[in-house]
């Protein structure tokens, strides 16, 4: 299995040259990172080459890395069902720079992108209709950012007076508690508070 | 009137309609009775679930995926453990992935029973979801019986499965499978014979499979096609295997051969609950039903009793929880309505970084606007029962 991902990251090395930064196989799967501004040829290249045919559109999703200088991945899934073989694409961009988008590729990609936009707002180009599309008519800001509270900004509630839905300030009884369980004993490069004293 | 006078009409569908199962907001521009565009708005029931994940330790994220297609519970938590176990690289000992297997086939019946006999109510007939739902209770009992839960099981767990079955359910279960065949005989003449349910659903929402791919259909739309596309044959996984069962496919890929393919689908669902059951009773299917790595599986009671290192180890599990390797991993199921995957990102610690749940709900009720392009109005709620839509899945 292994080896014929292998064979497939190689030939998809070679034949896209500069435009692949980065490859990995790792938990049989078969990650590539490109070019921000190639990915609309190399989504192309991948879904028409014979040795590739990746044909089937799996996934778009963002995630954010915001100690990054460009703090965004954004993760194509994709799949041959011919070959049996699936691929992760990922692009990183930040919070400025627009993704080429992919609609004129896959149709599917178009509330993917409207997803990405809205959670973490990664913008994309040539988009058709980048609106919001989970979150609240109005809402404002991107939830699935990293520096986003959890408990969001907002809340809303019946005012029976004005006969609507009011939003205001989220007010919590009681404050947001993120318990942090991670072990000072093992795991994780763990830095409890004032450890920073006893090095300095 | 000038002909500049002459626009197309729009409606609002929803978002509290009984045919849009669940809270969609269709907006449709019609010429006359004619659909010209769908624009479907999603969200009302966004419960930001993949937030929330990331919040959570590895277990305590478990039970927000039964919340996702609340009509086959087990099925999304199967993908989760998947991904998990893919992750921290743990086997899953062989009657943890007999019980698993039997009751992900279990969600499927819960599942096509649902959409199949909702679609009849879609286009028309009361009856057939009120024999629908009276085999659900029966297999919600089962759910009930082996985690505690009618519908929010949190049974699956990564390593295995959280309790062991009884082998009174193993009987029990055994006696359900020959009278629900018939039941299925009976809803088949009740519902997939019935001329108006071809009238209405015959040649409607027929899509090719260069779309299906395009779009990014998976499960039954994509075999209405004429493919036998089955991750549970294509891409194995836990112990489909050595499961003896068949891939119904249909030729026209359109509403009704959806329809045929999900009945059929539970005729083989039943095939391979009963291979489960018999495999389950065999000696090579008894043993450990969870890892029997103590650093992710919690002790059993008993040891707990006795033992001071279970006790630390269950104090820790259930606390700080287990630390999952950095990587990532794409792990996906064959749920009853298509791939449905889960991306998971790890940084080490025991909180998931990042976690996408990639339901396929979403990607179906994307292509409403195209399928439904140049159908007739009453054509829409059609369609839309055809693709099986489970709104906890896509609005996430």
């Amino acid at each position: 299995m292994s080896a014929e991902l292998q064979a497939l990251s190689d030939h998809i090395a070679s034949s896209l040259g500069a435009a692949v930064v980065d490859r990995a196989i790792a938990f049989d799967e078969l990650t590539i990172v490109v070019r921000r501004e190639d990915i609309v040829p190399v989504v192309t290249f991948l879904r028409d080459d014979s040795q590739c045919r990746f044909v089937c559109f799996i996934d778009i999703c963002g995630a954010d890395y915001p100690a990054r200088e460009e703090r965004f991945d954004v993760v194509y899934h994709f799949l041959a069902p011919h070959h049996n073989r699936r691929i992760r694409v990922k692009v990183m961009t930040d919070e400025a720079t627009p993704v080429p988008s992919l609609v004129g590729l896959f149709p599917a990609a178009n509330w993917y992108e409207r997803e990405a936009y809205d959670l973490y707002g990664i913008l994309f180009s040539g988009h058709p209709d980048l609106r919001r599309i989970l979150t609240d008519y109005g809402f404002e800001g991107h939830p699935l950012r990293k520096d986003f509270p959890m408990t969001g900004y907002v809340e809303v509630r019946y005012d029976d007076g004005q006969g609507r839905v009011v939003y205001e300030p989220v007010k919590l009884s009681q404050e947001f508690r993120n318990f942090d369980f991670l072990s000072p004993w093992e795991g994780t490069d763990y830095v409890l508070p004032g450890d920073e004293k006893a090095k300095a | 009137m000038g002909e500049h006078n002459i626009r197309n009409f729009t409606i609002n569908f929803g978002p509290q309609h009984p045919a849009a199962h669940g809270v969609l907001r269709l907006v449709l521009e019609l010429d006359g009775e004619v659909v010209e565009r769908v624009d479907p708005h999603i969200g009302l029931l966004h419960r930001g679930t993949e937030k929330l994940i990331e919040y959570k330790t590895y277990v305590q994220a478990n039970p927000y995926f039964d919340r996702l297609d609340y009509v086959a519970p087990m099925n999304q938590e199967h993908a989760y453990c998947l991904a998990i176990e893919k992750l921290l690289g743990i086997q899953v000992p062989r009657r943890a992935q007999l019980i698993r297997v039997l009751f992900s086939e279990i969600g499927r019946l819960l599942s096509h029973l649902l959409n199949v006999t909702t679609q009849a109510m879609d286009v028309g007939a009361l009856t057939p979801p009120l024999w629908g739902f009276e085999e659900r209770e029966k297999l919600m009992i089962f759910y009930e019986r082996i985690s505690g839960s009618r519908m929010h099981a949190n049974y699956f767990r990564p390593g295995g499965v959280n309790m062991d079955i009884q082998p009174e359910l193993i009987d029990d279960i055994e006696a359900f499978c020959d009278p629900f065949l018939q039941v299925l005989d009976d809803l088949d003449t009740l519902v997939i014979g019935n001329r108006i349910f071809k009238q209405r659903n015959v040649d409607i929402g027929t899509i090719t499979l260069d779309d299906c791919f395009r779009w990014g259909f998976s499960g039954p739309i994509v075999r209405s096609c004429g493919v036998a596309w089955d991750l549970r044959k294509s891409q194995p996984y836990e112990c489909y295997e050595e499961m003896e069962f068949d891939i119904p496919v249909g030729k026209n890929g359109d509403n009704y051969d959806r329809q045929v393919i999900r009945m059929e689908e539970m005729r083989q669902s039943v095939r391979i609950m009963r291979q489960c059951l018999d495999k389950l009773r065999a000696p090579d299917g008894q043993g450990p039903v969870t890892t029997l790595d103590g650093k992710v599986a919690p002790p059993s009671r008993k040891d707990m009793k006795r033992s001071m290192e279970a006790l630390i180890h269950h104090f820790k599990l259930y606390t700080e929880g287990f630390h999952v390797p950095a990587g990532e991993v794409y792990a996906c199921v064959e749920a009853p309505k298509g791939e449905f995957g889960v991306y998971l990102v790890s940084d080490g610690t025991n909180k998931p970084y990042r976690c996408k749940i990639r339901a396929p709900g979403f990607a179906h009720l994307q292509g409403m606007d195209f399928m439904c392009r140049g159908h007739m109005l009453a054509d829409v709620a059609g369609v839309l029962g055809s693709i099986d839509i489970v709104f906890g899945e896509v609005d996430r």
